[in-house]
């Protein structure tokens, strides 16, 4: 069977894809990679469809050895990528013999690089997803030393390097568009017109595949009391008793109880996956079409 | 467009360019409400949608192309109040021997037997789902049978452990830290994704607690 197995598993390595959609009235999360523009690119170089499962690591990268000979690719966060220690190219496609070990290095800026190989990770999925959902602790778990994946059969010749662009890691500020509500009117109009927009805020080091946690101004409850619970989706910022906004990435809970008071949209969040703690973040408030 | 089925038009709330959360003042409007959108759903009359998310007093419409024109056709609509049970409800055998058992019934103001008969003697209704997977929140119960959550969660409750908490009764698919007031536990598996299906207690699903000695 074609298959790497793991030799340095990194801080947090897990498999993901496109998620599973379509479960949130049970309580599962979508999941799914985090950097969904990087894993796409990924699986194109390497000639996969979208949704053949790839690696996503956490800054510090990852190795593994290829049980054989396997066109590998990657993407996100740029990182040296080496071959049996011979330096390779990064967001292009890797040849890596049979028996050879692919490692890929710490990122050098962003936070999570992607690694796709040809024929995808063949692990057993769940709700018709590989991705690990770390909340609900669905999907393959992180990887470990010695563990070894399976992969499927390639499917296609490589794209080749004709790159399709893709966002780069955010440089300086984390400029993230909020389109306003559903409970924007939870709050004071000065926290929505003076602190969303003022900066200052920064990426929190307990940030994860859950949310991004932001440190720096609290924005002023114009009301109080409790929400009863709502469905929350992806993008939500939403704001705990503490002020802090958090920013909800693809393992987010499917309800919850504190006010949302906007919404990243879906194409700004590939930059939130990238964002190392303490980087600055600013918030650009829009009224939604309807007002 | 208030009719009898109908107390208030539907609050539709635009969230973020791709979603809609829809608003009422009930519990009972919001799993009218899921119960019609689901209707419309199976006779091909609602636009594509990825998640359709019950909860407390709303519905989320989650992946929609145009929000704003489903927002206004919604304006229109006459939600019928939820139709009669049509099937038999799930039973789940318990034993109530939890550790907050003792506490409800003070709290009820009745013995301990008394919460078997009136917890048993409820046909409960699957609101919505979250907190894990399959975690369903349960209502049936009277408002005056409602009780606090605890003061101090514990940080393991384990898997199958029946628990009461606000309007709501729950069980825990697996073992997690929680809150709720626990009165008893089943064997029976309320999440297996290896399963079809694999929560056994879906929105709108009824529910029976059955005492097993």
């Amino acid at each position: 069977m074609r298959s790497v197995t793991v030799v340095r598993a990194g801080a947090l390595t897990t498999v993901q894809d496109l998620g599973r959609p379509g479960h949130a009235h049970l309580g599962v999360p979508r999941s799914g990679a985090l950097d969904e523009p990087a894993h796409r690119i990924a699986n194109r170089l390497v000639g996969n469809p979208a949704h053949c499962a790839t690696l996503e690591t956490t800054l510090g990268g990852c190795a593994v050895r290829a049980g054989t000979a396997v066109t590998v690719a990657v993407t996100g966060a740029p990182c040296p990528v080496r071959v049996d220690g011979l330096p390779a190219a990064w967001g292009a496609a890797v040849r890596v013999p049979a028996g050879a070990v692919l490692d890929v290095g710490p990122a050098r800026a962003g936070v999570r690089s992607y690694v796709a190989f040809a024929g995808g990770l063949a692990v057993e999925p769940v709700l018709g997803s590989r991705s690990r959902d770390l909340l609900s602790g669905l999907g393959p778990e992180p990887l470990a030393d010695g563990v070894a994946l399976p992969l499927g059969d390639p499917c296609g010749p490589s794209a080749g390097a004709d790159a399709v662009p893709w966002p780069g890691p955010p440089v300086g500020e984390l400029v993230l568009p909020l389109v306003l509500g559903p409970r924007h009117d939870w709050f004071t109009p000065e926290a929505l017109s003076a602190t969303l927009p003022g900066g200052g805020f920064r990426v929190s080091a307990a940030s994860n595949r859950i949310g991004l946690r932001t440190e720096g101004p609290a924005l002023a409850r114009a009301r109080t009391g409790e929400l009863p619970s709502e469905g929350m989706v992806l993008g939500a910022v939403q704001v705990p008793p503490d002020g802090h906004p958090v920013v909800f990435l693809a393992d987010h809970p499917t309800t919850g109880g504190y006010p949302v008071v906007g919404v990243v949209p879906e194409p700004a969040l590939a930059a939130v996956a990238q964002a190392r703690p303490g980087t600055p973040v600013r918030f650009v408030p829009t009224r939604g079409r309807a007002g | 467009m208030t009719g009898p089925g109908h107390p208030a038009p539907l609050r539709a709330l635009p969230v973020g360019p791709r979603a809609l959360l829809v608003e009422v003042a009930t519990a009972e409007e919001a799993q009218a409400l899921h119960a019609e959108l689901l209707r419309r759903r199976a006779a091909g009359a609602l636009p594509p949608v990825r998640e359709i998310v019950p909860a407390a007093r709303t519905v989320l419409l989650d992946g929609l192309a145009d929000p704003y024109a489903l927002a206004a056709d919604l304006a229109s609509w006459n939600v019928p109040p939820l139709p009669a049970a049509d099937a038999e409800p799930v039973v789940l055998p318990v034993r109530y021997d939890g550790a907050d058992l003792a506490e409800v019934a003070a709290l009820w103001g009745v013995g301990e037997d008394e919460v078997v008969r009136l917890h048993t003697g409820t046909v409960f209704r699957v609101a919505f789902c979250g907190f894990a997977p399959g975690f369903g929140y349960l209502t049936g119960l009277p408002e005056r049978l409602h009780v606090p959550r605890r003061a101090t969660p514990r940080t393991a409750v384990p898997a199958g452990s029946v628990g009461l908490a606000g309007p709501y009764t729950g069980v825990y698919p697996r073992s997690s830290p929680g809150g709720w007031q626990l009165i008893g536990r089943t064997d029976a598996v309320l999440w297996d994704p290896g399963r079809e299906p694999a929560a056994l207690l879906a929105p709108g699903t009824r529910v029976r607690f059955e005492e097993r000695a």
